[in-house]
């Protein structure tokens, strides 16, 4: 490995550590208290449900209306495995969310297959009916709960681990699209019938990159479950789907770093909405209208906020009003 | 053997034969035109040999393999290549991804070695850097390696297409119209180019074409077809005095 690529890793973790600890002094200090800290850890899960959304609709090209079908998929997976098993806190975290993962994305791959061979509005009312089914099986499967939902969940997410898991899938997501399979799947969404005559099996990749981000997205749903600790199919309805979706557009498709962004806007922003609750929506829409006009490509478009960039970027402007006087 | 042996394929979409009875083969480093009338079924024929539609009758053999009925990224693997009439670029990608994600098959590192970046990724990674770097500098386009390609110049789009399309290393190239839109003096570069390739990457190539002059300038042999059916089949300065051919174009 270069040398210069160890630089910038480490460069990033230094970034991720810096504001994690950043986070925790202002809890120490309480300038963020527990209220703050809870709205922290849903917007870490937004940001994991939402950049996994963008791997389909950014990168993939493919409109999804039904993630917080996966989303439930992986939250009650979770929650059964936990509910069911006897084993210390840790192994039924990791356990849980493995399973939810797993499943979601086993489900992904099961609706991918047929879904994806349509396109566009198509595809888009299938996700839709995708979640919609899956919440109402939810309501009327005997080991689900029902509309009561499931209760006594062990609360094993806490903010320091949340963090963990957003930092590990938004690297998880890095590292994916930078490679020969993030190529292929970009490459669908620039032009199917170009990369099919590259040598690329769209059909396969379609599917693939649906699958890992309904794995993520079942993820997502694992750490919501073990934050809640109460499961309620009513959760996930179409509309908390349309959120990870404007979150999608207004970071940007394509753009993870973008995807970060816009969920923390988003999230505090809600929160503050919450005292005009009626006009919440009515507030959303006209942010989004407001952006397709003035910034058609969401706030970052499809580029990524970068601290090397940064970094190199402030090294210039120094060496351009230091420069050295040697010649 | 030939590398291509395509014994009478047609299509037949709903009542309608689109072509029929076609036949052809290529020899290793030919260089062949198939000319025709706008709506003859040229580029029909060229889907059918990409594998894009499936012949409803006769059969395609590529180097003895048959190939009916194989799907478009496995007539790649095959060692087929083509471009499109209406260039088929990745548009916001840059210039260099778009040969990188033609480099695809050659690859193997898997997904769990990617995201951990473990030494495949970096030694495969590094290998196609190299050969795209080394592919866009045969073709005089190093400098335009971060280039996003929707911004490049017209030509230099139809020569990156072209060079996407060599990148997956085929032993037949197939260019749809590849003059379309040029100039005359961008259609004399073209030629030169087209040469370069057959002799540099000792590709078969299968020519779409209306400019008569890039025609009948580099291709050794000709097949004209009207209303999916051959009408004419041999050298440049045979077809040009062919009656049949004659007609078709100018309408009798």
């Amino acid at each position: 490995m270069h040398k210069k690529v160890i630089q910038k890793y480490a460069v990033n973790l230094a970034g991720v550590v810096a504001v994690f600890l950043l986070i925790l002094l202002l809890m120490g200090m309480g300038v963020v208290n527990n209220y703050m800290t809870g709205i922290l850890i849903f917007t870490g899960i937004n940001i994991i449900m939402a950049a996994s959304l963008n791997l389909a609709t950014g990168y993939l090209g493919q409109l999804v209306l039904g993630h917080a079908g996966f989303m439930a998929i992986g939250a009650y997976a979770a929650a059964l495995f936990a509910l069911n098993t006897e084993m210390p806190d840790l192994p039924t975290l990791v356990g849980g969310m493995a399973i939810g993962g797993a499943v979601a994305g086993l489900f992904g791959i099961l609706i991918g297959i047929p879904a994806l061979r349509l396109r566009g509005d198509y595809l888009g009312i299938v996700t839709l009916g995708f979640g919609e089914i899956i919440r109402i099986a939810l309501l009327n499967l005997p080991f689900t709960g029902g509309a009561a939902g499931l209760r006594r969940i062990p609360k094993l997410v806490n903010f320091n681990i949340l963090y963990v898991a957003v930092v590990l899938t938004i690297t998880f997501l890095f590292l994916f699209v930078r490679s020969r399979h993030g190529r292929a799947i970009h490459s669908i969404k620039e032009d199917e019938i170009a990369a099919e005559s590259v040598g690329i099996p769209t059909t396969f990749y379609k599917v693939y990159g649906f699958a890992v981000s309904a794995f993520l997205a079942g993820v997502g749903g694992s750490l919501f479950a073990f934050y809640q600790s109460i499961l309620d199919p009513r959760k996930f309805t179409f509309m908390l789907s349309v959120e990870f979706f404007i979150i999608v557009v207004l970071g940007g498709m394509g753009s993870i770093t973008g995807t970060i962004l816009a969920a923390l806007l988003l999230s505090f922003a809600n929160e503050f909405l919450y005292s005009v609750e009626n006009f919440r929506l009515v507030i959303y829409a006209l942010l989004l209208i407001t952006m397709m006009i003035f910034k058609p490509d969401g706030l970052l478009g499809t580029r990524e906020f970068s601290l090397n960039g940064l970094l190199d970027r402030v090294k210039t402007l120094v060496g351009k009003s230091f420069p050295k006087s040697k010649r | 053997m030939p590398l291509l042996d395509v014994k009478e394929i047609g299509i037949t979409f709903g009542g309608l034969r689109a072509v029929g009875n076609f036949s052809i083969q290529l020899e290793p480093g030919e260089l062949v035109g198939l000319i025709g009338p706008n709506g003859a079924g040229k580029t029909t024929i060229f889907n059918m040999l990409t594998g894009v539609y499936k012949p409803t009758e006769g059969e395609i053999r590529i180097s003895g393999r048959l190939a009916n009925g194989k799907k478009p990224y496995q007539i790649v693997n095959e060692g087929v290549a083509r471009t499109f009439q209406n260039i088929r670029l990745f548009k916001n990608l840059t210039v260099l991804d778009n040969i990188k994600t033609a480099f695809h098959k050659d690859m193997r590192y898997s997904t769990v070695e990617a995201v951990l970046r473990l030494p495949a990724f970096w030694r495969e990674e590094a290998e196609i850097d190299r050969k795209a770097r080394e592919l866009l500098g045969l073709f005089n386009m190093e400098e335009d390696a971060d280039t996003i390609a929707a911004n490049m110049p017209y030509g230099k789009q139809r020569k990156l297409e072209i060079c996407r399309a060599l990148a997956t290393s085929p032993q037949m190239l197939f260019l749809d119209e590849p003059a379309a839109g040029m100039n005359p003096q961008e259609t004399r570069e073209l030629m030169n180019t087209i040469h370069f390739i057959r002799d540099k990457f000792k590709v078969a190539i299968l020519l779409i074409e209306h400019d008569m002059s890039l025609v009948m300038g580099i291709c050794e042999r000709l097949v004209v077809i009207d209303y999916g059916m051959i009408i004419a089949k041999g050298k440049p300065e045979e077809i040009k005095t062919n009656k049949k051919v004659i007609e078709a174009y100018l309408g009798s």
